[in-house]
């Protein structure tokens, strides 16, 4: 076994050295009905490289890729460009292969990345403070949800229907068990201003969306006022972390807290994960924040250096009373994300957004020009919904056999809603070009003709 | 030497500043095209100003990154023995396999018919975890050990109501020497937490147990039991426990964390468990990032499958489909969502990856080796410090301070002398039942002649601080920082970069 360096002789020796004659005393209290004879029953055995690549290449040839042609798939998940430094960068051994800081002296690296990172993702949402990042936007999205709760002493969240339904029933999982009512308000391309009629004094904080999950793009301050009028909290949550570096922030719209998917910085698609989820909020909130956190310090010499920080908030000290029961970051995924960010800086993010903004605003007038299309959201950044007379799934496959795979069913993240059966969710980004918007008003108009 | 560099470097050691104090928020390291300049459609919904980012050339980043990766410890520099955390080689195979672009480049929610592959490769990591657990159904969705934790317990929470007791039974046994993610997953699941304390042989104190379920016991809801424990040793009376807790109408949450110590040589499923999470970051060896990302699928039994979380997989004559709608049909009563999307697809690759090349074989000699490492090291060691209990160990040898009575030193200390050797510590003052606890798990990876190094660093370190050698108090010296102040960062949190204060206008 090419993983395990023990020789037969390097077992017998350490066996007399413990005393031992053979490992299964090791295993003497385990109840004997449990324990196995041999090897495990159904199982292969181990396999060299080759085998086992051949294997898992045949798995992965079954698969349609984002490169292989015209390819519009958003909704939470987008498909960008990342420099290939980014890929080396974060499979340097020093940072593949440690842990968690937990000894400062030997993990400065790890550190101070994260102390950069946390500074990028405040400057970015225009926040005052971040933690080291969570496991993903939907998972942020609901311990913002359960830290609005417990700043707020009141059990009530109110969440609009822009936000991605993922996002929303992650929130609703997580609050249930918590005993905290979740108000989910029917899907609307548009109005994320509904969330301002239910702030109330029983209200621990109204979630919208922006752009949101039909890509509008909506200035929310007055749902964040509406919400401080009654001491409750805003939460402006995010999919499309590139639409950063052009629309107003969650910072500039008021929010309390910022929450949202990093992936489109630095990490591929990956159906669906790893990615990196964006924690950010104000700092009268912060030891009511979850998740890691580093901060700055000084050794005894008086260096600056870094160490986590505020563990008092955390399960290994609090145990029942901390705030939340993670154990991790997204590590490596926000080592990609702040690699990336500081090889785009800001001018070229900014860049990057108007590039994105330019591809949709191309989609969106190539689409809306073919008969029978009709756009449903007015103002956007890389994402719009559109419809049209046919049932969505059948219009993608049909779109498909014309090598466009044209966006998401609205109906799969909405299942059961009669207004959005015919409704078309579609991105598009920097990664696509003229030629393959062409291609997919050329199909569209076929297949709709 | 000690004596200051004009650079504050020294040798290969870099100085290496914040990217905010020298990078320049008018570079960037990548070439994009010129946007065209065509009219907004974002409808004035505008930031104020662009983000002031400060950007690197590719060069200037890449040494950055490189010159602050060199101040990390990490598995590939040396044995990494942090007990409980299972710091084993991350085979590189593993890495490849990960970025094929049929496993890389395909999205969440493309139509299912393109993405079969996917499907199947989750389906086949499914069937090696049920079937190395002996366990009929897994909820792969969970993002982490603790985010498995929650799925479990959700669960557990799901039944119970389904039986009409989740009002009622409320109440949760945790042993004392349990990781804080189990109490804190209780609480945030909405039970209430009642302890059970530790016998002296470290194992789970029966006699406290079985007085916490004498009685009424229509309040109980489970028990969140890790095995092998915290402490490295087996719960000998574990099928005992599970009656138990099964007899007062609860359910048997087992902490898989160390599950590297039984794989391939015990099934959890055999041992009446109703769910288990497996951390695919530590037995099956998906790289630890820095701490993250992990993935948690989490194993369950027949009582607890029908409340499982969507999405899960389902198959038949025309493919793999998954079942993404909590409510409906075969979700008619999952508890939910608990995340965007399907898992953590870029571990489960990794992680099968991992067990086709170990094979039902060399998984079970993977355990065999893990928790003969672990002996050797006790062993080697324990005249030199105390261990906590008597026999051998699983998978992780656990010394209590015992033997630095009266030196004046402490835990902390052997720790950051062991920085000095060139060795990561093991886990401190962890489990919270043993004095001045050092946990040291060695895994399966390394070499007769590594535990060997190893054990002489760690000997010497512990004789120095057995007789009372003060400068250890202030080690590390070799590290690239000493000592870190941890009060000051908590008392006055930095936690982001601001611009340096304009100087006073003195002249």
């Amino acid at each position: 076994m090419r993983y395990l360096p023990l020789s037969a002789a390097d077992r017998a020796a350490m066996l007399d050295v413990i005393g031992a004659q053979s490992v299964d005393e090791f295993y003497h209290d385990v109840p004997e009905a449990a324990r196995l004879g041999g090897k495990i029953d159904g199982l292969p055995d181990h396999q060299g490289e080759l085998a086992v690549e051949r294997h898992m290449a045949a798995l992965a040839g079954k698969n349609r890729t984002a490169s292989e042609g015209p390819f519009f798939v958003g909704c939470g998940a987008y498909k960008h460009h990342v420099p290939a430094s980014v890929d080396h960068i974060i499979q340097r051994s020093e940072f593949l292969t440690t842990y968690t800081p937990y000894q400062p002296e030997i993990a400065q690296g790890t550190l101070q990345t994260v102390f950069e990172f946390q500074s990028q993702v405040a400057e970015l949402t225009g926040m005052e403070v971040a933690n080291a990042s969570m496991y993903d936007g939907s998972t942020a999205a609901a311990e913002a949800a359960l830290m609005a709760c417990r700043v707020t002493k009141r059990k009530k969240v109110i969440v609009s229907g822009g936000v991605h339904p993922h996002y929303a029933e992650t929130i609703s999982t997580a609050c249930e068990t918590q005993g905290i009512e979740v108000i989910v308000l029917p899907a609307a391309f548009d109005d994320e201003a509904a969330l301002s009629t239910y702030a109330a004094d029983d209200v621990a904080c109204l979630m919208g969306q922006s752009p949101n999950v039909f890509g509008t793009v909506t200035d929310m301050t007055a749902i964040a006022d509406a919400a401080h009028a009654h001491k409750a909290l805003f939460v402006s949550v995010f999919t499309e972390v590139v639409s950063l570096g052009l629309v107003k922030t969650p910072g500039e719209m008021g929010a309390d807290i910022a929450v949202g998917e990093g992936q489109s910085i630095g990490n591929p698609l990956g159906f669906g994960g790893p990615y990196v989820g964006l924690f950010a909020c104000s700092q009268k909130l912060i030891r009511q924040m979850p998740g890691r956190v580093c901060g700055q310090t000084v050794d005894a010499d008086g260096k600056r250096g870094f160490v986590l920080t505020l563990s008092t908030r955390e399960q290994h000290i609090r145990r029942d009373k901390a705030t939340s029961n993670i154990c991790t970051n997204a590590g490596l995924c926000s080592l990609a994300f702040t690699a990336h960010m500081t090889l785009l800086g800001g001018t070229g993010l900014e860049q990057l957004a108007m590039l994105n903004h330019e591809a949709a605003c191309d989609l969106a007038d190539a689409l809306e020009a073919v008969p029978g299309v009709t756009l449903k959201t007015d103002r956007f950044f890389n994402e719009f919904a559109f419809e049209t007379p046919m049932e969505a799934g059948a219009l993608l496959e049909a779109l498909d056999t014309k090598g466009v795979v044209g966006g998401v069913r609205a109906s799969r993240v909405y299942p059961g809603v009669a207004e959005l059966e015919n409704v078309v969710i579609c991105a598009a980004t920097e990664c696509n070009t003229a030629e393959g918007i062409a291609a997919y008003a050329k199909a569209l108009g076929e297949v709709l003709s | 030497m000690t004596q200051q560099t004009t650079s504050g470097s020294r040798g290969l050691l870099q100085h290496e500043g914040l990217i905010f104090e020298f990078g320049s928020n008018d570079s960037t390291g990548v070439d994009l095209p010129e946007p065209k300049g065509r009219k907004s459609r974002l409808g004035g919904v505008t930031r104020a100003a662009k983000p002031a980012l400060p950007g690197l050339s590719e060069p200037e980043a890449m040494r950055h990154y490189v010159r602050l990766s060199q101040k990390n410890y990490a598995i590939d520099l040396g044995l990494f023995p942090l007990g409980s955390c299972t710091m084993k080689h991350n085979p590189r195979l593993n890495e490849k396999v990960a970025r094929m672009p049929g496993f890389s480049d395909i999205h969440p929610l493309q139509p299912m018919y393109t993405v079969q592959g996917a499907l199947e490769m989750i389906e086949q990591l499914a069937t090696w975890l049920k079937t190395l657990t002996n366990m009929p159904a897994v909820a792969m969705s969970p993002k982490a050990g603790a985010h498995g934790e929650w799925c479990g317990m959700a669960a557990i929470r799901a039944a119970l109501y389904a039986r009409g007791e989740g009002e009622t039974r409320k109440r949760v046994l945790v042993p004392a020497s349990a990781h804080g993610t189990n109490p804190a997953t209780a609480v945030q699941c909405g039970f209430k937490v009642q302890e059970i304390r530790a016998a002296e042989d470290g194992r789970v104190c029966i006699d406290d147990l079985m007085s916490k379920l004498e009685g009424d016991t229509s309040d109980v809801a489970g028990i969140m039991l890790t095995n092998p424990n915290t402490c490295g040793l087996f719960e000998r009376d574990i099928r005992k426990i599970a009656d138990a807790i099964h007899e007062a109408g609860g359910y048997f949450y087992c902490d898989g964390a160390n599950f590297n110590a039984i794989v391939g040589r015990v099934r959890p499923g055999d041992l009446g468990v109703d769910a288990m999470h497996i951390n695919l970051h530590k037995t099956f060896s998906t790289p630890h990032g820095g701490g993250g990302p992990g993935a948690g699928p989490t194993v369950l039994s027949d009582a607890l499958a029908p409340f499982a979380p969507v999405p899960f997989i389902r198959h038949d004559e025309d493919g793999f489909h998954l079942v993404e709608d909590a409510g409906t049909g075969d979700a008619k009563d999952s508890f939910g969502r608990m995340c965007a999307f399907h898992g953590q697809m870029g571990m489960f690759t990794r992680a099968l990856t991992y067990m086709l090349s170990h094979g039902a074989d060399g998984l079970k000699q993977v355990a065999e080796d893990a928790v003969l490492n672990a002996n050797y090291v006790q062993a080697k060691l324990k005249s030199v410090m105390s261990p906590a209990f008597e026999g051998y160990c699983m998978h992780e040898a656990l010394f209590s301070d015992a033997f630095l009575k009266e030196s004046g030193l402490e835990t902390i200390d052997i720790a950051k002398g062991l920085i000095d050797e060139g060795y990561h510590p093991m886990t401190v003052y962890f489990p919270l039942v043993v004095h001045g606890a050092m946990l040291i798990e060695p895994t399966e990876t390394e070499s007769k002649a590594e535990l060997d190094r190893f054990c002489d660093a760690l000997e010497a370190v512990a004789k120095a601080a057995k007789a009372g050698d003060e400068a250890l108090k202030s080690a590390p010296y070799l590290a690239p920082l000493r000592r870190l102040d941890e009060t000051q960062a908590a008392r006055k949190p930095i936690l982001r970069w601001t611009p340096p204060e304009p100087a006073e206008a003195a002249e």
